[in-house]
């Protein structure tokens, strides 16, 4: 009667294979490893790059366990420090020959151990918290007030221009916080205007107000596209730390979006905050300057000439030399937007959005240059580098302009991603800031790891010494939740915390109730005089409907943290939630699993080991079985 | 083995006045300490900067406060941590003082308070990672003292997760309350919910008493605490379900006192295990989880009490009976239950 169909059976062998495999890469540890991440932002790493590393470490006679490109960065292992050491050294002075100007960023770091065939199945370990491996934690707050500011300035222009290009006379424009204020003589201007401004900006709400003589048109951002511009400055902002941070070669930044407006990034390793903070703030630079295409130019691009006076040599991307002249038409202030697109020949294109100023340089510049080339260039950490340099084929008016021609559509979004990387979209600030010291952190993990352990040890005692078998039962159950929970922990590639741990460990702490309730009704079944078979299929009935309840009011608690949660309090939550869900799971199917397997198919079962059952009537009765 | 040999319902409910009397007691004394001490809020709430720095030898505490009060920061505390040689300052906000750079000042004045410079060092790790740090070096190579951990916490965070935890709260409340409302009764879900807020409240009654301080993990642990001693209510309950639907001719008082007795083994012996994770946490958890801890094992010693003495009583006083619950028992036959045929 207590018998688990097959497939009850399947699952749950399942359930212990792929918690396993998932928990295995824990255990491996971690090994030296070097990785190669790009220096500058115009220069991007490809699958091809690795085999380039391979062959730098076979040239110097060096092996590592392996070599891998994983998006951004290339990484080998290594098998001890050692070697490490030497193939840092190695592979920066086969791909930095010029140490003061290095393309490329060799930093040290750590690698899973775990074997690669569990990498394969995506069977990785937890990522560790900085609270368990040191570094840095920055919260930024991004200044979102100014970016709306930004984008009603920039709209102020757009209106100004096209009122003009219209011949719509307007007594003045002018913007107050995020609206923006158009004044009329006339009540029909006022109607045209109104008619064109709304056509053409579709990101304004426009009310009408009469004011004397003088009719006013008022503008105001949309809710939708207030929403959009936030969405997109703190977009940028995070693309530019992310090439910010690149620099600083740490093994795995964390810089993720935490509610609207905030920033975090995550350092680990980095125990100096004074230069992250350096490198976070610090801003690139865009100019646009015209090419020289003279003769003499040229020799010196192909490097048989002097550099022409007035001029500069750049490289551009792709390594080809260019002279550049000195004087610059533009600087990254007049470009209030770049966004890969594609042309009217649906050719990937990128679309720049000028300022009104830049708009009108552009135009007079491009009526003059038609035919030559003009250079877009980047200044990071005082050095430049041309991003692009594309032909002028006519006038461009309206500061709208289209780069296209001979790019994919990967070139496309890479070219704009750079144009806009030039800087913040808008100015940040720490709000929190933490450093955790690297030997801290050990101290942590074995801290929490000795609580999980022994608190599991002596539940696991106690639980047998009192339910025996059942009791034994119980606590591999409770094991089996540990197992699931770590798995689907590394799973989700959650991020371990110490408040996590603490969380395991509560978890582990209140699913033995479950398994305390079983138990007991089953016990209380005995003692009421059900024969043995009975009482387990009763007692596991009827204290599931109790165990349903307590969870559910638990995972209530669990659910509130996790929303409300931020932080620490958010990783303790993930755990508690994962871990109530897990506890079902096991304590209820799997432990009646071990059961059924047990005792199931005793047809005439006459006792089972669950300690001592009690009766009230009959104190002298001997134990069901001891 | 056998903990609980209980021959007859112990009658909890006759001593429900003295319970609830003791209860009030120390309800008003924990109300009583909040206001008049207030909850020692650790910096995720207030603002400020927390430096937990590690001497070579027993820190000398005094000395480092007079170093720091000299940098004019404000309110200094200097205390011990852990262990003589592990030293947590905190220091609040200020205004006037550019939050970025106070680290490194304090670590900066410390450093040569034991006549030592610092400077950023590139260290490797043994296993291999590269791992820049400010470095205090004395003379001789010696490292008087090393900066485990420092932590800043803008105004604006502060004020935010005050609002975030009191609305954590307040949900866990609405949601446990709402939960029991459908599956019991209206009458049991006020009466786990008064238990269960009574737990909270003393819980912070003895943070504010002791002046323990309170942080987000302290937070965390609270509200554990109520989802958990909740549990405990909802497992009460269920048996004066069944005992109101299995024994007709019982009281409420007597099914009340005949739920709490039936439920006591599992009662102590859950709360035991949990206690024993808790407690196991509180001696080897380190004093990152110390605080953590010490509110879990008080949540869970009163939540014991709280949902046996408490929570049952409230429901009677409320006049919990038969006919609230098995009105839905009758809509729903349940295959187990011996009088299931005797409802028409």
């Amino acid at each position: 009667m207590n018998r688990y169909p097959v497939w009850k059976y399947a699952i749950l062998v399942v359930a212990l294979l792929v918690g396993l495999i998932y928990t295995i890469p824990n255990f491996f540890g971690e090994a030296p490893a070097v990785q190669v991440s790009s220096g500058r932002a115009t220069l991007k790493l490809d699958p091809a790059f690795a085999q380039r590393v391979e062959q730098v470490l076979a040239k110097e006679g060096l092996t590592a366990d392996f070599v891998q490109f994983d998006g951004n960065s290339v990484k080998a292992r290594f098998a001890d420090v050692e070697l490490q050491g030497k193939a840092k050294d190695a592979l920066t002075r086969a791909l930095n020959p010029d140490p003061a100007d290095a393309s490329y960023i060799v930093a040290l770091n750590l690698l899973s151990r775990s074997p690669r065939a569990l990498a394969a199945l995506r069977a990785m370990p937890m990522y560790l918290g900085l609270d368990l491996r040191g570094g840095v934690h920055f919260l930024m707050q991004v200044d979102m007030k100014s970016a709306l500011t930004k984008k009603a300035e920039a709209l102020t222009g757009d209106i100004r221009t096209m009122l003009r290009d219209k011949n719509i006379r307007h007594a003045g424009i002018s913007r107050e916080g995020n609206t923006v204020e158009v004044r009329f003589r006339d009540a029909a201007t006022l109607t045209a205007a109104r008619n064109l401004l709304a056509d053409q900006l579709p990101d304004l709400d426009w009310t009408e107000a009469a004011d004397g003589a003088e009719s006013r048109l008022r503008g105001t951002l949309k809710a939708a596209a207030a929403l959009k511009v936030q969405e997109t400055a703190i977009k940028q902002n995070i693309t530019t730390l992310h090439n910010r941070v690149n620099e600083l070669g740490v093994a795995e930044p964390v810089i993720q979006q935490q509610g609207a407006d905030r920033v975090v990034v995550q350092l680990p390793g980095v125990q100096d905050t004074a230069k992250a903070k350096d490198i976070i703030g610090r801003t690139a630079t865009l100019e646009v300057r015209m090419v020289d295409d003279s003769a003499e130019a040229a020799a010196a691009a192909a490097g048989s000439g002097p550099v022409p006076f007035g001029t500069e040599r750049y490289v551009e991307r792709g390594a080809r030399p260019l002279i550049v002249k000195r004087q610059v038409v533009l600087t990254g202030e007049n470009l209030r937007d770049a966004q890969p697109g594609f042309d009217d020949q649906h050719q990937p294109a990128v679309h720049l959005t000028l300022d009104d100023k830049g708009s009108r340089i552009f135009r007079d510049v491009t009526r003059e240059n038609v035919g030559k080339r003009m250079a877009i260039l980047l200044f990071e950490k005082g050095k430049g580098e041309v991003v692009t340099a594309p032909v002028i084929r006519s006038e461009i008016g309206g500061g709208r302009v289209q780069i296209s021609g001979s790019m994919t559509t990967m070139e496309a979004q890479d070219t704009a991603l750079l144009l806009r990387a030039g800087s913040l979209a808008a100015p940040m600030e720490i709000i929190e800031e933490r450093t955790i010291g690297p030997s801290l952190g050990a101290e942590n993990i074995a801290k929490g790891f000795n609580s999980v352990i022994y608190g599991f040890c002596a539940i696991a005692v106690f639980m047998i010494v009192y339910y025996r078998l059942f009791g034994m039962f119980s606590a591999i159950a409770l094991a089996f939740n540990l197992l699931l929970l770590v798995a689907l922990l590394s799973m989700l590639q959650a991020t371990l915390t110490l408040p996590g741990i603490a969380a395991i460990a509560l978890t582990l702490g209140m699913a033995i109730d479950a398994n305390v309730l079983i138990n007991e009704r089953v016990r209380e079944e005995l003692r009421g005089g059900a024969s043995p078979q009975t009482a387990i299929t009763n007692g596991y009935e009827r204290a599931f409907a109790t165990i349903l309840d307590s969870n559910v009011t638990t995972l209530i608690a669990g659910l509130a943290l996790l929303t409300f949660g931020s932080g620490p309090v958010r990783g303790f939550a993930v755990v508690h939630c994962l871990g109530i869900l897990t506890s079902m799971f096991s304590a209820v199917f799997f432990s009646r699993g071990l059961v059924n397997l047990w005792y199931g198919r005793q047809k005439r079962l006459k006792a089972v080991s669950i300690g001592q059952v009690w009766r009230p009537d009959a104190p002298a009765t001997p134990p069901a079985n001891a | 083995m056998e903990f609980f040999r209980i021959k007859r319902d112990i009658p909890f409910m006759r001593h429900a006045l003295v319970f609830n009397a003791v209860s009030f007691i120390t309800f008003a004394a924990a109300v009583f300490f909040l206001v008049t001490r207030g909850l020692h809020l650790s910096i995720e709430f207030t603002g400020g900067t927390v430096i937990e720095a590690a001497y070579a030898q027993a820190a000398d505490v005094g000395k480092v406060r007079t170093t720091l009060e000299d940098l004019k920061l404000g309110d200094v505390q200097v205390q011990n941590f852990g262990t003589p040689r592990d030293v947590l300052i905190r220091l609040p906000l200020r205004g006037d003082v550019k939050q970025a750079e106070v680290v490194s000042r304090v670590f900066d004045a410390i450093c040569r308070a034991e006549n030592g410079t610092v400077s950023t060092q590139q260290v490797t790790t043994e296993k291999g990672e590269a791992i820049s740090k400010p470095v205090c070096t004395a003379a001789a190579g010696a490292e008087p003292v090393k900066l485990q951990r420092s932590e800043f916490v803008g105004p604006q965070v502060g004020s935010e997760l005050a609002r975030d935890g009191a609305l954590a709260l307040a949900v866990t409340i609405a949601g446990i309350m709402l939960y029991l409302a459908i599956r019991f009764e209206w009458k049991f879900s006020v009466a786990a919910i008064i238990a269960n807020l009574h737990d909270v409240i003393i819980i912070l009654g003895f943070f504010a008493y002791f002046q323990w301080e309170f942080s987000l993990s302290v937070l965390a642990a609270v509200l554990a605490v109520l989802g958990y001693s909740v549990n405990e209510s909802v497992v009460i309950f269920d048996r004066i379900r069944e005992a109101f639907r299995r024994y007709r001719k019982m009281s409420s008082q007597q099914v009340i006192d005949h739920a709490i007795t039936s439920t006591t083994s599992r009662t102590i012996i859950t709360h035991g295990c949990t206690q024993m994770m808790v407690l196991s946490m509180l001696v080897f958890g380190g004093p990152t989880l110390h605080y953590f801890a010490l509110a879990l094992t008080i949540g869970i010693l009163f939540g014991i009490y709280s949902s046996v003495f408490v929570a049952a009583a409230i429901a009677m006083w409320l006049g919990v009976k038969r006919e609230d619950l098995v009105r839905v028992a009758a809509k729903d036959i349940d295959p187990d239950d011996p009088n299931a045929g005797a409802v028409v």
